[in-house]
């Protein structure tokens, strides 16, 4: 028997939509709060058929995944805020070496160890510089565990599409909290990887997975082309929810968690009388803004509101050119905005027009 | 209801819940209650985070020193022993799984001197399988007893989807709650309902329970 629906934990979640999406190779290291999703890993990856290494370190981890990538495999990991940030020099070798993979960040209070509860201060990690030299890395922002079961399944797809490595940049919020989810039927096929280090069986010339290139005008070249496919994916994969925007005066933009106690006050706003909407980007990079724009169309003001002292809102008043002014309501450290902090804001804006 | 009474199972089956229903009713009811959150493995939704509920209806909370500080490790701080001797019931709300039975069972010969006196719970929800099949439940029944040695003697059915719960869900995890109750040998306590769903087709099939776990945004 098969349930239609399910209760999970966001990171038992994260755990099982990878292994339906075909992952079958799993390396991390413990640690709050997404410990739940190796345990998960631990547990079922080798029924499914792949592997489950609990690896020495963050670092040994994400070259591990590296590895399994650059044989073909899809290939994943997880880690909170800490975490992620000793993996970035792995990440930035994926990157430069063309490799998919997915990378699962459940983001806790920082900087240093911070703390355990949720945050979203990672977003200029996440968007920006996700290690050293130029590249980018596509990065999702669930804000249901239902959401998180379909973005890994299209992070890992979209992955292999531009062979660059994906993140899904959820909190500790998202990660530990329990809601309903449906499995969707997924298509077992994956694309073809010619590319692969994976034993040319004598039948083809060798397949070199690298990112040292010694000669700058090859380098150059490299990135360049790499570039040109950042293009691509910023017309084609850049997603957001709008809700409400279609006559909003004042629009709220906020994603992941944080969305979701945005939304609860935009629709407080609305009871009250104020036409208020929300911008909610689901890809972070790329980032939404053609849709940010046209959910702004009549509005006078924009509040972004996020789990950290404002990274997201540069992205916002980027996208608008400045032409609006752009508000920021921001708690940090593992703090929560409640609804009716977010209300009395939106009241405060609007009554300065 | 007896003197001591512990509640265990899978995580995310709403054990804090459960324990925070049974501290709050007996409290009501004018009972002495102390609750002890005796959840070590996540900082996350547990009975710790109440204490205004319970200080505004005289809930005695145990928890450990440091919950949700900056200190907060996996210790225990407080003198279960203690409290457990004093008048009055106590309701120990235990990890998620057999991980978190484990800090339960340094308590194991204490417990085991009330005997009669005590009710180790095991929670169920049947939507927390994928299956939605008895088996992973009953396996992981026997795991939480191996870790805590101590021996369960009720289920509770505990069956929700969250918020999307309707009375159909919570009429169909009924016989699957009767059928672990068979194979275990152990009665089945009752089964719950949240509150809000409440209607003539569970009126007297369930017992009906408050939701205080909840995220933010329901606030």
């Amino acid at each position: 028997m098969v349930l239609e629906r399910n209760l999970m934990k966001g990171n038992e979640a994260l755990a099982e939509a990878a292994i339906r999406a075909g992952c079958r190779g799993f390396f991390g290291y413990p640690i709050t709060p997404q410990t739940e999703l190796s345990a998960y890993m631990a547990k079922k990856m080798a029924k499914a058929g792949g592997v489950f290494l609990q690896a020495e370190s963050e670092i040994a981890a994400i070259n591990m995944v590296l590895g399994a990538a650059a044989s073909g495999v899809r290939a994943m990991t997880s880690s909170s805020s800490p975490g992620v940030s000793l993996k970035a020099e792995g990440i930035s070798y994926m990157a430069g070496s063309d490799l998919p993979c997915v990378i699962i960040n459940v983001q806790r209070g920082g900087p240093g160890l911070g703390g355990i509860q949720p945050s979203q201060a990672d977003y200029w990690q996440a968007t920006r510089a996700m290690g050293h030299g130029d590249f980018h890395i596509l990065v999702y922002a669930p804000c249901s565990v239902q959401e998180m079961v379909d973005m890994v399944s299209k992070a890992f797809d979209t992955a292999d599409k531009y062979r660059m490595p994906a993140m899904i940049l959820a909190d500790g919020l998202l990660g530990q909290m329990m809601e309903p989810v449906t499995f969707p039927e997924i298509k077992a096929e994956q694309p073809e990887k010619p590319w692969a280090a994976n034993g040319h069986g004598g039948k083809r010339s060798h397949n070199i997975i690298n990112s040292l290139y010694l000669k700058p005008e090859v380098l150059q070249k490299s990135v360049w082309e790499r570039f040109e496919r950042y293009e691509r994916v910023k017309k084609e994969e850049s997603d957001a929810e709008s809700y409400l925007t279609d006559d909003a005066e004042i629009v709220v933009a906020a994603y992941g968690a944080t969305a979701r106690v945005a939304k609860s006050a935009v629709n407080s706003a609305r009871a009250a009388g104020i036409k208020a909407g929300l911008l909610r980007p689901k890809t972070l990079w790329p980032f939404p803004e053609e849709q940010l724009k046209k959910a702004c169309k009549n509005a006078d003001a924009v509040l972004c509101v996020e789990m950290s002292m404002g990274q997201m809102v540069d992205d916002v008043k980027l996208a608008l050119s400045c032409s609006k002014p752009v508000h920021f309501l921001g708690r940090t450290g593992g703090v929560v905005p409640k609804p009716s902090e977010i209300l009395e804001e939106i009241k405060k804006i609007g009554g300065a027009r | 209801m007896k003197k001591i009474n512990i509640i265990t199972g899978h995580y995310g089956s709403g054990k804090t819940n459960i324990a925070v229903n049974m501290a709050v009713e007996l409290a009501k009811q004018g009972k002495k209650t102390a609750i002890v959150d005796l959840d070590i493995v996540n900082p996350y939704f547990r009975s710790a985070d109440f204490e205004e509920l319970f200080s505004g209806c005289g809930v005695e909370l145990v928890k450990p020193l440091y919950a949700n500080t900056n200190l907060d490790i996996p210790a225990i701080s407080f003198d279960l022993e203690r409290i457990a001797n004093d008048d009055g019931y106590v309701i120990i709300d235990v990890g998620g799984d057999d991980d978190g039975a484990v800090a339960l069972g340094r308590y194991a010969g204490f417990l085991s001197l009330f005997g009669d006196d005590l009710d180790f719970f095991y929670v169920v929800n049947k939507f927390r399988y994928l299956k939605g099949e008895e088996d992973e439940a009953l396996g992981l029944l026997w795991k939480i007893e191996a870790a805590s040695r101590l021996r369960a003697t009720k289920i509770i059915n505990n069956s929700n989807l969250g918020r999307e719960t309707t009375p159909q869900d919570v009429l169909s995890s009924i016989g699957f709650a009767e059928k672990i109750a068979k194979e275990s040998g152990l009665p089945l306590e009752f089964s719950t309902a949240p509150r809000e769903i409440a209607c003539p087709l569970l009126d007297g099939k369930v017992k009906y329970v408050d939701i205080y776990v909840k995220p933010v945004w329901d606030e």
